[in-house]
């Protein structure tokens, strides 16, 4: 059944174009509505069942050789976000009937959103590692897909492949940790690979296998310093932004960090890696935020700020700071979405993003301005009841302080984690009010391009419900404690937490945490022109995009500077490279392996017209260097021809010297006839230093072929089969020319294609000669 | 032009039949002795360059009528047919069989289906070389 989930929404996508193109009348997003609903009804029907321990598998076989299956699997965990990723995804399509209008290209974007929602249920059931990567990197090209949907702008493509680069980037890393997960544990399946934890933490490639797919999770979800494509990815429509970039694909990475937990959790460099970065990313990503113009470039670094919360808990590492992540990414998920919606909201029925321009939308949409009220509220974690993310916040004080410092690294950290949390909660907090006061409050601030009124009632539809969960579960939290978060809690952690949650404390530390993060915070707020200056020296002019601008600039640069400096056209510089690395390589070889042998033993005897000819052509072959003349060289090197020919015939070789002969007259003739037309032969223009190179590479190469002649010579490992060819070339050719027999009889095939080759090589002649354009020669 | 060569085409016209003759000898003796179908058409086609030397392109033109690029096509031709022949009789490609036949004028001969694929050589060459000359000969560009 499982595997049908995944399935649905991709088939969804092959018929989506057919629905777009022969329904007209109807927005095709209300003909797939109900696709979503039904995989999150299935996902509902199923939380008794999780909730009582049972899991689920199912297994679709794929390439078993490799041990890579659609092997999927149902947990708490896995649970959890799939309800995330199906109920976000029913509501942020219904959000978008309203939101796109039937002008739009609605078939592409709902097959690359019914695409991401397959990938993304994929990767949060998959049980194989490789069919997790395969859903990951979906996710990614989806998501890539989704944020290109305005293609004709420059800055959605720019966006788009930001996020595509460094996703894929830590995709790819992931992958390298996911090998070398598998060739450690032998086994391409998580549960299993979580059994053999211990495997996992004495192998030599432990390090390498937590940091590789640690960038994997945190390239995904934006963690400093990756986590400048996420607000890049604000160019997507709006419903794509409350969907991928704040309620599910970021979380693929939370997810992967949750998955494994049970792996890595509990080492020293698990922690610092994951909360480091993770408290890095919750201060930078809410410090930036304040800095913000666009409504959803605040949010985009809200994102990231609570992200990186999250990752700070999972890499506490403790039972409760488990159950509080937990809390959160289903906190998050809910006043997140909601917020992006209203967000849509408002540059839908106002026209602009721009909170510069913002200003008493209260009156004009007090619908979404309860909703943003709500959601802000939350985000915010104001210490009232009716706020979820107040919940999880204090749950997060609460493990900050309660961390586990049996290990001395963990021991002298644990002093600033509390204060960095707070420190990131006070400008979280100064966002979210700026974000809330400035859009709805006060006055309109300039011209808005259209008449602001409240929206139609579809669109608010997906906000109100989210809300609906803000206020209930910060209500009754304990409503879904027991259905979801434990399960999901015994599923990362391994055992089954007993938790309750409890709104009021008591005046505890948390508390306190609380309320001087809300004073500080509205004192930051309403000062906030006097230190806005701050920016200018911190980030000032560095920035992380910067970075990431001018490696890719430089990637351009460095690559075009190199390939022009040794790409430069002249075939002799080619030849030179060729020859260098002959020279060099098979040179080392033979020095390396000892290779070099002289064996006198059974040399034959020369006799002195051997030795005269021999000398001729040496002779014949240095004039030609030093020949001016194209003609004379042409003769001379033909002496060479001759010479070679007469040496045959001292070889007995009757057969090569009658060819060698022809053949050689042949090629002069030709040759003469071709250089015939070209001009004199130019003095070269080479500079003595390019000349010295020549001479030494060329030498170089004559000592090495001679030296491998020698050697070769020298080391006979085995009989010649020469031997055979003599015996049977009468008893099976019948023929008593031996290299005749051999060439059309024992090694025919050689001959037939060499023939081929003259064949071939005559047809391109004349091809070449009498087919040339010749208005080209002109 | 060409008006005291008279010398040179009387003994070409000689000259030419015992290339040929030579050409024919070496290519049949390539079995046993020093020759074979590549030494063998490339004296055949030298034969031919002679009276292209001697008479030139335009006489030449009129007398040969022949096309040598067909040589190429109808040499690879025989060559591949002998190769795929041997399937006949059941046997891996380019197998071949020789044996003694009693002929009515040559006596005892020895036939041997290795010659066949050595007359695809001989042809293949001389098409080979003719083309690639006269195509550069006749080239006006």
């Amino acid at each position: 059944m499982l595997q049908y989930a995944v399935l649905a929404p991709f088939l969804t996508a092959l018929f989506v174009p057919f629905f777009f193109r022969y329904i007209r009348a109807i927005h095709t997003g209300w003909l797939i509505l109900p696709i979503p609903f039904g995989v999150f009804a299935y996902f509902l029907s199923q939380i008794t069942t999780i909730a009582e321990g049972q899991n689920h598998d199912s297994l679709v076989q794929w390439v078993p050789s490799l041990g890579m299956n659609f092997s999927f699997y149902l947990d708490g965990l896995s649970l959890l976000f799939s309800l995330l990723i199906s109920g976000i995804g029913t509501l942020v399509v219904l959000y978008s009937i309203f939101y796109l209008n039937k002008n739009e290209k609605l078939h592409n974007f709902y097959v690359f959103l019914f695409i991401f929602m397959g990938a993304m249920l994929g990767v949060v059931l998959s049980d194989n590692v490789y069919a997790l990567y395969l859903f990951w990197e979906l996710t990614s090209l989806s998501s890539f897909l989704l944020i290109g949907y305005w293609y004709e702008r420059q800055a959605s493509r720019y966006g788009a492949l930001k996020s595509m680069i460094i996703t894929v980037l830590g995709g790819l890393a992931m992958l390298g940790g996911l090998i070398l997960l598998t060739i450690v544990t032998e086994t391409t399946s998580i549960r299993e690979m979580i059994a053999a934890s211990d495997v996992v933490l004495e192998s030599p490639y432990f390090t390498g296998i937590l940091v590789l797919i640690l960038l994997g999770a945190f390239t995904k979800s934006a963690q400093f310093p990756f986590h400048i494509w996420l607000p890049d990815a604000m160019e997507a429509p709006t419903p794509v932004s409350a969907f991928l970039h704040s309620a599910t694909m970021v979380k693929a990475g939370i997810y992967l960090t949750a998955r494994l937990f049970l792996l890595f959790g509990g080492t020293d460099i698990f922690f610092v890696l994951v909360t480091g970065f993770g408290l890095l990313t919750l201060c930078w990503g809410s410090y930036m935020a304040v800095r913000q113009t666009d409504l959803k470039a605040i949010l985009a670094f809200s994102t990231i700020s609570q992200l990186g919360m999250i990752m700070t808990m999972l890499g506490f590492g403790t039972k409760a700071a488990v159950f509080a992540a937990v809390f959160h990414i289903f906190n998050h998920a809910t006043f997140k979405g909601s917020l992006f919606m209203v967000a849509g909201i408002v540059d839908h029925e106002t026209g602009t993003r721009d909170i510069r321009k913002l200003g008493g939308l209260m009156t004009l949409m007090p619908i979404s301005a309860t909703l943003a009220f709500f959601g802000a509220f939350s985000m915010a974690g104001v210490p009232l009841p009716i706020f979820n993310g107040f919940l999880s916040k204090e749950m997060f004080f609460q493990t900050s302080l309660d961390l586990d410092t049996t290990s001395p690294l963990v021991a002298s950290i644990a002093p600033f984690v509390p204060v960095l949390a707070v420190l990131g909660s006070i400008f979280t907090f100064v966002y979210s009010m700026y974000f809330f006061f400035h859009t709805f409050t006060g006055k309109t601030r300039g011209e808005l391009k259209m008449k602001p009124h409240e929206a139609p009632i579809g669109m608010l539809i997906s906000p109100v419900v989210l809300v609906i969960f803000v206020v209930v579960i910060g209500l009754l939290p304990n409503l879904i404690n027991g259905a979801i978060l434990t399960p999901a809690t015994a599923a990362i952690f391994g055992e089954i937490p007993n938790k309750h949650i409890v709104f009021w404390h008591g005046f505890k530390l948390p508390l306190y945490m609380s309320l001087i993060v809300v004073a500080l915070g509205v004192i930051l707020y309403l000062t906030r022109a006097k230190w806005q200056a701050v920016y200018e020296w911190i980030p000032g002019v560095l920035s992380a995009n910067k970075a990431y601008d001018s490696i890719y600039n430089m990637k351009f640069r460095i690559a075009g500077k190199t390939t022009r400096t040794y790409m430069t056209g002249s075939i002799r510089h080619y030849v030179l490279y060729i020859l260098i690395f002959i020279v060099g390589a098979v040179g080392a070889t033979l020095f390396v392996t000892d290779g070099f042998v002289i064996e006198t033993a059974d040399l034959a005897p020369i006799s002195w017209p051997e030795i005269v000819v021999g000398l001729v052509m040496a002779v014949a072959a240095f004039a030609t260097i030093v020949m001016k003349n194209r003609i004379a060289a042409i003769l001379v090197l033909g002496v060479v021809g001759y010479g070679l020919s007469l040496l045959f015939v001292f070889f007995r070789a009757p057969d090569l010297a009658l060819t060698q002969l022809i053949v050689e007259t042949v090629t002069v003739a030709l040759f003469l006839l071709c250089f015939y037309h070209l001009p004199k032969l130019d003095t070269e223009k080479t500079t003595p230093g390019a000349k010295t190179v020549n001479i030494i590479i060329s030498g170089s190469v004559g000592v090495l072929v001679t030296l491998i002649a020698i050697a070769s010579h020298s080391s006979k490992s085995f009989e010649t089969i020469a031997h055979y060819f003599i015996k049977e070339s009468h008893h099976l050719g019948g023929g008593n020319n031996v290299v005749n027999v051999i060439l059309v009889d024992m090694r025919g095939l050689d001959t037939l294609f060499e023939i081929t080759v003259l064949g071939i090589a005559a047809l391109g002649i004349y091809a070449m000669i009498r087919l040339r354009d010749k208005e080209e020669i002109d | 032009m060409r008006s005291n060569d008279i010398i040179l085409k009387t003994t070409s016209t000689i000259i030419v039949f015992v290339i040929l003759a030579f050409s024919v000898n070496l290519f049949f003796a390539g079995h046993n002795a020093p020759g074979g179908g590549f030494i063998g058409g490339l004296m055949a086609a030298s034969a031919f360059i002679l009276l292209y030397i001697t008479f030139g392109l335009k006489t030449m033109k009129k007398v040969l009528r022949v096309n040598f690029r067909y040589f190429i096509a109808a040499g690879l031709l025989i060559a591949f047919a002998t190769g795929v022949g041997s399937f006949i009789f059941g046997q891996p490609f380019l197998s071949h069989t020789f044996g003694h036949f009693h002929l009515p004028l040559l006596g005892d001969t020895e036939l041997a289906t290795a010659v066949m694929f050595d007359i695809g050589v001989y042809l293949t060459v001389i098409g080979v070389t003719m083309t690639i000359i006269l195509t550069i000969a006749e080239d006006r560009g």
